[in-house]
C-alpha cells in the first residue's frame, strides 16, 4: 500500500492509550475471572498463584481505570449518539450480514462502537468505585460489611458486562477487516474509511460519498 | 489448619464436584449455655493456648470484652452485654455474657463466596474450616459470613477462626474451650445429644422463670454447629448483635448463585456467536467490496460523457458545478 493511499484514524498517543488500557483489561479481566468462577481459577498461575493475583488485580485494575479515564476524554465527542445512529442500530440485521450498502451515512463510529463506549464510561467508574470499596488491603476496613457484599455483587456484574461487551469489540475487529490495523499502526485505505465511515471520510478528505451500489445508468 | 480429615469432606470452597466423602463421621455440635456462663475467659485461654495463638494485650476501651473484637488470634471472645429483661413481672437487670465465634454453620456463607478451592471445607462432622494455606486473602469470606466472624490477618493475609478445634475432634477430643470450661456452660456432643440437652436445660429455665428460654439453633443457614441455650431465645440480638434470623445474605445469593453461572453462559453464548457468525457470514472486507471505488486499481466505470473517472471524484465534480 503506498502511503499516500491511507488515512490516519489514531494517533500515536491515541493508540498508544488504547493498547494501555486493553493490556491492562486482559490483565485485570484474566485475574479477574480466575477470582470468579473455579472453572477460570487455573488462571491464578498466569499470575504466580491464588494470592499475588489477588494481591496483583486491583492495581492492574487502577492501570485500566486511570489510562480509561484519558481515553475516554479522547473519544468522548465522537461518540455522542445522534439521529442516525439509531437509524442505524433499527439497520442491524444488514450490518450483521455486510450489507453496508443499505445503511445511512455514519460517521467516525458506528452505534454499535458508541454503545460500547458508553457501556464502557459506566462499566468502568463502577468497577473502580466497587473495587476499592473491597479491596481489602486498603480499603474494605473503611465499609461496613453490607455495603461490600453490594459492592463485590456490582463489580461482578460491571465486570461481566465489560467482559461480553469486549468479546464484542475484539470479534468485530476481527470480523471488518483492517480494523485491528487501525489501533496498530494508525491508519486505514480510502476505501476502508469510505465503507464504513462515509461521513468521517468526507470530513477528512473533502470527498464526498457517492451511494455505494448506483444502479446502472444512474449518477 | 490443615486438611486432617481427608476423606470426610462434605463441601470444598469453589468446587463443582464431589470431594472424597467415603468416611462419614457423626455430626457434632458444641453447645453453650449461656445462663451457666460466668464470664472467667478461661474458653478464650485454652483456645490461645491449644491453637498457640497469642493476642497482643490491648486495652480497656470500658467493658469486659478483651480483646475488643475477634481478630486473627483471638478466635473466641467473650461478649459482655448489661441489660434490663423482665423476668416474671418485673425488671430485671442481667449481665449477658456470650462467647462469640465461628457458628459452623451447615450452609456456610463463607464457603459459598470464596473463590479459592479448597481453602474453606465443611466436613462431615460439621466443621467448617479454613485452610490458611490455600487462602488467597481475597476477604470474601468475611462478606459471606452472616455472623461476622472470619478476620483476615495484616501480618499474612489469610482468613482466620475458630476450627472448632477439628484437630481434636478428628482424634476423638472436645474443643479446648469445653474441656476447659469450669461451669460446665460449654458442653460438646452429637448433634441431636446437644439438641436433647439443650431441651432439658430449657425446660430448666423456663421453670425459674425465663418463659422466653430457647435453643438457637437457627434454620436460616440450616442450623448451626455451635449451640446456644439463651434465656432469651426471643431475642437472640440483646446478646451483643447475635441475629434473629442469620442467612446467607441475598446479595451473596446473587452474586455467587445466579450471576456467577449465568456470566459463564453469556461468556460462551458471546464466543460462539461470534465463531459461527464468521463461518456463516465472513469477515466484512472493504478492499474485496466489487461496488466501492478504492485507491485507483478498481474496475473503471465507463461514462458517456467523458473518460472513465472514479465515482467518488465524479460526484465531488458534479457537486462543485451545480
Amino acid at each position: 500500500m503506498k502511503p499516500a493511499n491511507l488515512i490516519q484514524r489514531y494517533s500515536d498517543s491515541d493508540r498508544i492509550n488504547h493498547w494501555i488500557v486493553a493490556i491492562a483489561f486482559v490483565l485485570a479481566g484474566l485475574s479477574g475471572l480466575a477470582m470468579f468462577h473455579p472453572g477460570f481459577f487455573a488462571l491464578t498461575g498466569l499470575f504466580g498463584g491464588g494470592p499475588w493475583t489477588r494481591t496483583l488485580h486491583p492495581y492492574i485494575g487502577l492501570v485500566m481505570f486511570t489510562a480509561f479515564v484519558s481515553m475516554a476524554k479522547r473519544f468522548w465527542t465522537h461518540n455522542v449518539m445522534e439521529p442516525v445512529d439509531y437509524q442505524w442500530l433499527r439497520l442491524i440485521r444488514d450490518v450483521l450480514v455486510n450489507r453496508e450498502d443499505r445503511l445511512p451515512k455514519i460517521g467516525k463510529y458506528n452505534a454499535g462502537q458508541k454503545l460500547l463506549f458508553w457501556m464502557l464510561v459506566a462499566a468502568l467508574p463502577t468497577l473502580f468505585v466497587t473495587g476499592l470499596i473491597f479491596w481489602r488491603a486498603w480499603f474494605a476496613q473503611y465499609f461496613p460489611i453490607p455495603v461490600i457484599r453490594v459492592a463485590a455483587l456490582l463489580h461482578a456484574l460491571a465486570a461481566s458486562a465489560l467482559i461480553i461487551g469486549i468479546m464484542v469489540h475484539i470479534y468485530a475487529a476481527i470480523w471488518v477487516k483492517y480494523t485491528v490495523g487501525a489501533m496498530i499502526r494508525g491508519t486505514v485505505t480510502h476505501k476502508w474509511a469510505r465503507l464504513h465511515h462515509p461521513l468521517w471520510y468526507q470530513q477528512v478528505t473533502g470527498q464526498s460519498v457517492t451511494g455505494q451500489t448506483p444502479p446502472p445508468g444512474q449518477e | 489448619m490443615s486438611s486432617l480429615q481427608s476423606l470426610d469432606i462434605k463441601r470444598r470452597s469453589a468446587t463443582t464436584l464431589p470431594s472424597p466423602q467415603a468416611r462419614e463421621t457423626l455430626e457434632v455440635a458444641k453447645l453453650i449455655d449461656v445462663s451457666k456462663c460466668i464470664g472467667c475467659k478461661a474458653c478464650q485461654v485454652a483456645c490461645s493456648e491449644w491453637n498457640d495463638i497469642r493476642e497482643e494485650v490491648g486495652h480497656n476501651v470500658g467493658v469486659y470484652d478483651n480483646p475488643a473484637d475477634l481478630t486473627p488470634k483471638a478466635w473466641t471472645v467473650m461478649r459482655y452485654s448489661e441489660v434490663e429483661e423482665k423476668k416474671g413481672e418485673e425488671m430485671n437487670f442481667e449481665w449477658l455474657i456470650r462467647k462469640d465465634g465461628c457458628m459452623h454453620c451447615a450452609e456456610p456463607g463463607c464457603l459459598k463466596a470464596c473463590p479459592s478451592p479448597g481453602a474453606i471445607v465443611q466436613y462431615s462432622n460439621g466443621i467448617v474450616d479454613f485452610i490458611e494455606e490455600n487462602c488467597i486473602g481475597c476477604g470474601y469470606c468475611v462478606a459471606g459470613c452472616p455472623f461476622n466472624v472470619p478476620r483476615i490477618s495484616k501480618q499474612d493475609s489469610k482468613a482466620y477462626k475458630c476450627t472448632l478445634c477439628s484437630d481434636r475432634v478428628s482424634v476423638g477430643l472436645e474443643p479446648a474451650c469445653v474441656k476447659t470450661c469450669p461451669t460446665g456452660a460449654i458442653t460438646f456432643g452429637s448433634k441431636e445429644d446437644m439438641i436433647d440437652h439443650a431441651a432439658e436445660r430449657v425446660v430448666d429455665l423456663k421453670e425459674r422463670g425465663y418463659a422466653n428460654a430457647g435453643l438457637y439453633n437457627p434454620e436460616g443457614v440450616g442450623g448451626t454447629h455451635v449451640m446456644y441455650v439463651l434465656k432469651h431465645a426471643d431475642k437472640p440480638e440483646i446478646y451483643h448483635g447475635l441475629p434473629k434470623d442469620p442467612k446467607i445474605s441475598a446479595t451473596v445469593g446473587l452474586w455467587k448463585g445466579v450471576l456467577k453461572p449465568l456470566v459463564m453462559l453469556g461468556m460462551g453464548l458471546t464466543a460462539l456467536t461470534g465463531f459461527f457468525h464468521y463461518v456463516k457470514v465472513g469477515p466484512n472486507d472493504a478492499e474485496a467490496h466489487p461496488d466501492e471505488p478504492g485507491d485507483g486499481n478498481e474496475p473503471k466505470v465507463i461514462r458517456s460523457s467523458g473518460p472513465a473517472q472514479m465515482e467518488g471524484t465524479a460526484s465531488t465534480k458534479q457537486e462543485g458545478q451545480a
